[in-house]
C-alpha cells in the first residue's frame, strides 16, 4: 500500500503507472491553480474594463480579456476553485451519507439491507441535473444548492460500492473470528471492514469528483450554479456562446479547463486502480 | 421465472411510489406556500387565495398527493399557469422534439461504441487499441455542452451547413427537422458512446478469457469466430445494463443540449418552467422523467435475465 511507504513508497508505485503520473500531474496542477487563485489571482475578476474588452493575449492580461474586459486568466483560476470546491464537498456529502448505508446494509442484511438498496434505485432515477432542477425550483440557483444537488447523487453510488465491497468480506474467515470473538457490527465494520475497502472508495471517489466537476460546469452553464459576479466555466462558457461569431476564442479555454481537469481525474483514478488492485490491471 | 418477475414488479411499484411521493413533499410541502412561489412575495392576498384554490391547496396533503398520482394514472395533468394550458399538451408537443432526439442520440452512440469497443478488444494491447482507448478518455473528458459549441463553431458558424439552433418543425418535412437535430444528436452521443466503448472492450475481454471459449478455439475456432460466436454475445449483457443506466444521463443531457440548441423540447420546457417558477409544470414533468428512468431501468432488469438465465434464480441483490 502506498500510504504505508510514504511519498517514496508512491513515487516508485507511481512509475509502474504511467495514467497515475500524468493524471496526478493534471489533477496537482489544476488543484494548484484552484489554490492560488484563492489568495491571489493577477486581476480582479469584478474589475471591469469596457475599453479592454475581448483583447488577444498580452503580457498585462496573459490569455486575453472577455467582452466585458475581465482578465481572462484570472477568471479561469477562479472559476477552478469554485468548480473544484463544489465537486469535493458533494463527494464529501455522498461519503458521509453513503458510507454509514452501505456500511449498515452490508452488516445488517435483511430488511435494512432492502431498504437501502430500493432508496438507491429511487435515488438513481435523479440524475444531478434533475434533483438540481427541482431544488432550485424551490429553493432557487445557486452554489449552496448546486453541492446538495450532486451530492445527494453522490450517496447512492457511495452506498452501493461500499455495500458491495462488504458484502464479500462479511463472509471472510478473520470477520467471522472478530465476531466470535464478541465484536460489534460497527467495531468489526470500523477495524476490518473500511480498511479494506479503502482503495475502492478512493477509486469511486475521484470517478465522482470527475462527474461532479462536469455536473457543476452543467449547472452553472444553465444558470443554476454558480451565480454571477462570481465566475465559473460553466457560467463563462455559456455568455461565451452569445457571441461565438465575434469571439470564438472564448468558448474555447473555459471547455479545455474543464475537460482537461475531468481528464486527469480519469485517469488518475484509473491509474490508482492499477496500482491499489492488481487483479484488475488484467480485466480492463 | 414468474416468482423473479412478481418480486422485480413489486420493487418497480414500490420505487415509484416512492419517487412520486419524494418530488410532491420537495415541490409542495418543502417550500412552505407553493402558490407564494409562482407569484412572488408581492402578490396581492386575494390573488394568492385564488391560486392556492386553484392549486388545491386548501384540501389536505394527503388527499392532494393521491389526487394527483389518480390524476397522473388517469392521463389527467395539471395546468401550467404561464401558458395557460394543459401540461399534457405541452407534453404531447415537446415530447415530438425530444424523443427523436434521444433515439438518435442512442443509434449514433451505439453504432459508434460497438464496433470500436469489439475492435479495441480484438486488437488489445496493440496501438490501435490504445489509439480508441485515448479517444474513449477525451470523449468521457469533454462536457457534451462544450462539444456543442464547438460543433455549432464549425458546422454552422464556419462552414454554415446547418442552422446554429432552432427548430424547423416537422411540418416543414421530415429532412429540416432531422438536420436540425444532428448536431444535438451528435452532442449527446459522443460522450455516451465513450462510455459504452469502454464497456464493452472490456467485457469482451473479460469473456475472451473464458473457459468456453478456450473450448471453442480448441475445437479449432480461430480467434475472430471465437470472438463472433461466444465472445461478442456473452458480452452483451453488461453493455445492455450500461445503456440502461446511460438513459438517465441521456434525459439528464437533453436538458442542458436543447438549451444549447434552443430546441423546443422537454428539456427545454422544464428550464423555462423553473425560470417562470410554474411548479405543476415542474412537478408533473419531473415525475414522468424519473418515472421513463425506472422503468427503463425495470426493462433492462428483465432483459438481462433475458440473456444470463443464471440471474433468474436471484440472489436479492
Amino acid at each position: 500500500m502506498a500510504a504505508r511507504g510514504g511519498v517514496m513508497g508512491l513515487i516508485v508505485l507511481g512509475s509502474r503507472s504511467r495514467a497515475f503520473v500524468i493524471g496526478g500531474a493534471i489533477s496537482a496542477f489544476f488543484l494548484a491553480i484552484a489554490l492560488i487563485a484563492l489568495v491571489w489571482t493577477p486581476h480582479s475578476v469584478f474589475e471591469m474594463a469596457i475599453e479592454d474588452r475581448m483583447q488577444g493575449p498580452s503580457w498585462d492580461h496573459l490569455l486575453g480579456t472577455d467582452q466585458f474586459g475581465r482578465d481572462l486568466l484570472s477568471m479561469l483560476m477562479v472559476g477552478a476553485s469554485n468548480s473544484i470546491g463544489v465537486a469535493v464537498v458533494a463527494v464529501g456529502v455522498g461519503l458521509a451519507f453513503g458510507l454509514p448505508l452501505g456500511g449498515l446494509a452490508a452488516a445488517r442484511r435483511g430488511w435494512i439491507d432492502e431498504l437501502v438498496m430500493r432508496f438507491n434505485d429511487f435515488a438513481f432515477a435523479f440524475p444531478a441535473l434533475l434533483s438540481a432542477v427541482m431544488i432550485t425550483a424551490v429553493f432557487g440557483p445557486g452554489g449552496v444548492n448546486s453541492i446538495i444537488a450532486i451530492g445527494i447523487f453522490n450517496v447512492p453510488v457511495f452506498a452501493r460500492v461500499t455495500r458491495g465491497g462488504a458484502l464479500v468480506l462479511w463472509q471472510r474467515e478473520y470477520v467471522l473470528a472478530a465476531r466470535m470473538a464478541g465484536r460489534g457490527n460497527a467495531r468489526i465494520t470500523l477495524e476490518h471492514i473500511l480498511p479494506n475497502i479503502a482503495s475502492l472508495l478512493i477509486v469511486q471517489g475521484t470517478i465522482q469528483f470527475a462527474l461532479g466537476i462536469l455536473a457543476e460546469a452543467g449547472l452553472s452553464y444553465l444558470g443554476l450554479g454558480t451565480q454571477p459576479p462570481l465566475p465559473s466555466w460553466g457560467k463563462m462558457l455559456a455568455e461565451a456562446q452569445t457571441m461565438l461569431y465575434l469571439a470564438p476564442q472564448l468558448a474555447i479555454l473555459p471547455g479545455l479547463a474543464i475537460m482537461l481537469t475531468v481528464l486527469g481525474l480519469n485517469l488518475l483514478g484509473d491509474g490508482l486502480r492499477d496500482l491499489l488492485d492488481p487483479r484488475l490491471r488484467q480485466a480492463r | 421465472m414468474s416468482v423473479f418477475l412478481a418480486k422485480r414488479a413489486l420493487a418497480l411499484v414500490a420505487t415509484l411510489l416512492i419517487a412520486s411521493l419524494a418530488i410532491f413533499l420537495v415541490l409542495e410541502v418543502l417550500p412552505g406556500d407553493p402558490a407564494l412561489i409562482v407569484l412572488g412575495t408581492g402578490a396581492q392576498d386575494d390573488t394568492l387565495a385564488a391560486l392556492r384554490r386553484q392549486m388545491g391547496l386548501d384540501r389536505p396533503m394527503l388527499e392532494r398527493y393521491l389526487v394527483w398520482i389518480a390524476d397522473l394514472l388517469r392521463g389527467t395533468l395539471g395546468e401550467s399557469y404561464t401558458y395557460g394550458r394543459p401540461v399534457a399538451d405541452l407534453i404531447g408537443e415537446r415530447v415530438l422534439v425530444s424523443l427523436p432526439l434521444a433515439v438518435m442520440a442512442i443509434l449514433l452512440s451505439t453504432a459508434i461504441a460497438l464496433p470500436l469497443g469489439v475492435a479495441s478488444a480484438a486488437r488489445h494491447g496493440r496501438l490501435s487499441d490504445t489509439a480508441i482507448m485515448g479517444f474513449v478518455q477525451l470523449g468521457v473528458a469533454v462536457p457534451n455542452f462544450w462539444f456543442a459549441m464547438l460543433l455549432i463553431l464549425l458546422f454552422a458558424v464556419n462552414l454554415g451547413w446547418v442552422p446554429a439552433g432552432g427548430f424547423a418543425g416537422w411540418e416543414e418535412g421530415a429532412g429540416s427537422a432531422l438536420l436540425s437535430l444532428l448536431l444535438p444528436a451528435i452532442a449527446l452521443a459522443l460522450p455516451q458512446a465513450a462510455i459504452l466503448a469502454r464497456v464493452t472492450r472490456s467485457s469482451v475481454l473479460e469473456v475472451m478469457r473464458e473457459d468456453y471459449v478456450r473450448t471453442a478455439r480448441a475445437k479449432g475456432l480461430t480467434r475472430g469466430q471465437a470472438l463472433w460466436r461466444h465472445g461478442v454475445r456473452n458480452a452483451l449483457i453488461p453493455v445492455v445494463t450500461i445503456m440502461g443506466l446511460q438513459f438517465s444521463f441521456l434525459l439528464a443531457g437533453t436538458i442542458i443540449i436543447e438549451n444549447v440548441f434552443y430546441l423546443p423540447g422537454l428539456g427545454r420546457l422544464i428550464f423555462q418552467a423553473i425560470a417562470q417558477r410554474d411548479l405543476v409544470v415542474v412537478k408533473d414533468l419531473v415525475v414522468l422523467l424519473a418515472a421513463t428512468v425506472i422503468l427503463v431501468n425495470f426493462l433492462v432488469d428483465l432483459s438481462y435475465a433475458a440473456l444470463d438465465p443464471r440471474l433468474r434464480l436471484g440472489n436479492g441483490g
